[in-house]
């Protein structure tokens, strides 16, 4: 910077040499290169993210379309109450034969001799075994219905309705698919007949876990998740923000205050599985709560979620410019008054933020629910946060692991689901900032 | 202060909440997540065919996993039961017993076949022990000493395997498969190529030659797979001359993109594993606490259910997803076992 008035000097004595190199065309080209680094770091990610996004939806769009089977199902007293004795036996209902009904309903359908057993039962294997649940609660609900005969969507059994999404190669020799060459034929007579098609799957939503890919959904795993959520929602929020505003506004500044800020910035980076070892020795072997329970699952997430919330929430804190605080404390507010009648609802968006995206990412987390026994098979609803209950990751993480064909494009359904409810909160977040950010 | 009233205040209210609660309900599993699918139909079926019983939950986790938390003590909160694909050790009997679980039942649900399996676009593989041990071992024998490994391709190992680079997808070692690898196959083909001898007579110590025998190579033509066999079957389709190791029924439900190798000359299937042809299988087991039976609603016929023949049978949902079904005596055997109370 000493030499830029000397070329002005120059200039009046040597006007042909006055252009001094002063590196311009180096200075150029580097920022010309530094440009181009980062539009390509920009393209790279971007790039990344849309692999992901493709193989996601390309795997996994199918999941949210399911195989059915439309049959006229014949309630048949001979089989559901073949002694009349439902009126005094309630557990007779409950226990009869119900997935006969469908396999007969099919064999006539497809015009098979019902003696020749081997085609039966090759049939019979082209709906899912969850008709049995599914038939019960028809006749439960209503047992007027025995002795009539009413049209009833049942799910086609996983392989054929990977068979129908051209999922399994029909090529290879019979011997080697799960999928028999008599059952295809069936399929596509079916599919002509109208009788089977494919519909929008809302069994994915609401399902819980099965065995068997087309009764398995994400219902269990939403709602184990949503309770985790509130949990954490209702712990973590008044405590990051106590502990903040604590921090923040009356602590004084020594050294203990700043350990506890140093503990604070390192718990935000502890590998969450830490935390689910905490939540094993603390809350399930030491406080004697229930394993599986969303309850110790969103007391985990809670403990994790904590530093994130208390880190933005005094960010926001401190953004809020001290002339605010001089004003109002200048007019005679007490420090109390101060805080929550001024710098708190200017942090607020801020706070909202930081929370939302703690939120989000408690949402994602598999690691800390291993240990507390959250990655279970779980079939039954929980009726509250103490029963057994699994999460939405988790039950991608399951999904991952079988064997069946099916799974496969479940585990991205799955996927693509948890995405969409992650979207969703961190555009929650953006448009709480902008609704009530305030610029100074 | 604040946060610590408020978290006291926390623990306190929940703990008050736990307390509370109802007796459980709901019977817990853990365990081998080799067991977990059969579990699952089971535990299924169960909810369906025993509407007054809720569903039991299955956790996995793997085995030892298992078996540790079922080693935790007596009493509602802890699991009733661990699923395992091998036998309980003695450690963890002893473990257990030292935690007050002095009642262990052991039930045997069956048979599981590990199999080896390629890329379906490749020619049918005939396999035998020594052929994976000389492959895969971290030292073989050459010219009559032992030496670190020196094959790179199978058709060097044995003529009769295809021209192609050596990479083997095998379990690795928290995985219950990986001990029956070791022990059907890596020692089996140590002592049928001979190395044995060769180690035996440098080593006096047998465990130790027992363990040098099936010490896997480590120069990265055997890679251990810790994920499960989705991962496997990832690599194989990633890089297709190479060989896997599957649980049969995996390889059942994916045999249109896998090739199985047989081994002596055997494939495998669930009539050659249960008649012992087939020589690489393994029993299943699952592990009850006796005196949670009678407590927890729904135990004893959950454990009944599972070992009736409508489930662990020839012609049962089990066998069809892949599980070998133990022969008509010894399954008759394993119901009156039970029946009897008989422990560990």
């Amino acid at each position: 910077m000493t030499d830029v008035a000397s070329p002005t000097v120059r200039v009046s004595t040597r006007p042909a040499e006055s252009r001094r190199d002063i590196g311009i065309k180096r200075r150029y080209a580097a920022e010309r290169r530094f440009r181009a680094y980062g539009i390509s770091a920009i393209v790279i990610g971007l790039f990344f993210l849309a692999v992901l996004l493709w193989s996601v939806v390309s795997k996994g769009y199918t999941a949210f379309q399911q195989t059915t089977i439309t049959l006229p199902i014949e309630f048949s007293e001979k089989v559901i109450d073949p002694k009349n004795e439902r009126a005094t036996d309630p557990k007779r209902l409950l226990t009869a034969n119900y997935p006969v009904l469908a396999r007969d309903a099919l064999v006539k359908q497809l015009g098979i001799d019902p003696k020749k057993r081997p085609l039966v039962k090759q049939a019979n294997d082209m709906i899912s075994d969850s008709v049995r649940t599914q038939l019960r609660d028809i006749v439960v609900a209503d047992p007027s219905v025995i002795g009539k005969t009413i049209p009833v969507t049942l799910l086609a059994d996983a392989n054929i309705d990977s068979a129908f999404k051209r999922q399994i190669d029909l090529s290879v020799e019979e011997s080697k698919r799960k999928v028999k060459d008599q059952q295809v034929a069936w399929m596509n007579e079916l599919a002509e007949a109208g009788v089977l098609k494919k519909s929008f799957n809302t069994g994915i939503f609401s399902f819980g876990a099965s065995s068997r890919p087309e009764a398995a959904g994400v219902g269990v795993a939403l709602v184990g998740s949503a309770y985790m959520m509130l949990i954490v929602l209702v712990l973590s929020l008044p405590i990051g923000v106590a502990a903040s505003i604590y921090l923040e506004e009356f602590a004084p500044k020594n050294r203990l205050t700043d350990l506890i800020e140093v503990n604070i910035n390192n718990l935000a980076a502890v590998p969450s599985i830490v935390y689910g070892l905490l939540g094993l020795a603390v809350f399930v072997n030491f406080a004697g709560m229930p394993r599986s329970a969303a309850l110790v699952g969103g007391f985990v997430l809670t403990l994790m979620t904590l530093p994130t919330i208390i880190i933005a929430t005094r960010a926001s804190l401190k953004a809020v410019p001290p002339s605010i605080r001089s004003a109002a404390l200048g007019l005679g507010a007490s420090k109390m008054q101060t805080i929550f009648h001024h710098v708190l609802p200017l942090a607020m968006p801020g706070i909202l933020t930081g929370t939302i995206i703690g939120l989000a990412h408690a949402l994602g987390e598999t690691a800390p629910l291993l240990l507390i026994g959250m990655v279970a098979f779980v079939v039954d609803y929980p009726g509250s946060p103490l029963e057994p209950s699994t999460a939405l990751p988790v039950q991608i993480y399951m999904w991952a692991n079988e064997a069946e064909r099916a799974f496969v494009e479940r585990t991205s359904g799955a996927i693509i689901i948890l995405l969409i409810f992650l979207v969703i909160m961190n555009l929650g977040a953006i448009l709480l900032r902008r609704r009530f950010e305030r610029r100074w | 202060m604040k946060v610590l009233k408020l978290t006291v205040a926390a623990l306190v209210a929940s703990a008050a909440f736990a307390g509370a609660a109802a007796a459980r309900d709901q019977i817990q599993v853990a365990g081998s997540s080799t067991v977990l699918p059969y579990a699952k139909i089971v535990a299924e079926s169960f909810g369906e065919a025993f509407p007054d019983f809720k569903t039991p939950v299955v956790e996995s986790g793997g085995s030892s996993a298992g078996l540790k938390e079922f080693c935790k003590g007596v009493g509602e909160d802890t699991i009733d039961i661990a699923n395992s694909s091998r036998k309980i050790k003695d450690s963890e009997i002893e473990a257990c017993k030292a935690a007050g679980v002095t009642e262990i039942q052991e039930i045997k649900i069956g048979y599981d076949g590990i199999v080896f399996a390629t890329d379906s676009g490749n020619a049918d593989i005939a396999l035998k022990p020594e052929h994976l041990y000389k492959a895969l071992a971290a030292e073989v024998v050459v010219d009559g000493k032992l030496a670190a490994n020196p094959y790179k391709k199978w058709s060097e190992v044995d003529a009769s395997l295809p021209d192609a680079e050596i990479a083997a997808y095998i379990p690795g070692e928290k995985h219950g498969t990986r001990e029956v690898f070791e022990e059907k196959i890596l020692a089996t083909g140590c002592k049928a190529a001979g190395a044995l001898d060769v180690i035996k007579a440098a080593i006096s110590d047998e465990k130790a030659a027992a363990k040098k025998c099936v010490a896997v190579r480590k120069d990265g033509l055997a890679v251990d797979i810790d994920g499960d066999y989705t991962e496997t079957l990832a690599r194989i389709a990633s890089n297709k001359s190479g060989i896997g190791v599957f649980g049969l029924s995996f390889y059942e439900n994916n045999a249109d993109k896998l090739k199985v190798a047989t081994v002596n000359g055997v494939a495998p299937s669930t009539e050659t594993i249960a008649s012992g042809e087939y020589p690489v299988s393994r029993p299943l087991f699952f592990y009850v606490k006796k005196a949670h039976l009678g407590v927890i609603p729904g135990l004893k016929e959950y454990v009944e259910f599972f070992v009736d023949d409508q489930m662990i049978g020839p012609d049962g949902p089990l066998a069809e997803y892949g599980l070998v079904a133990a022969p008509d005596a010894e399954r008759e055997e394993i119901r009156k076992a039970f029946e009897a109370g008989n422990l560990l």
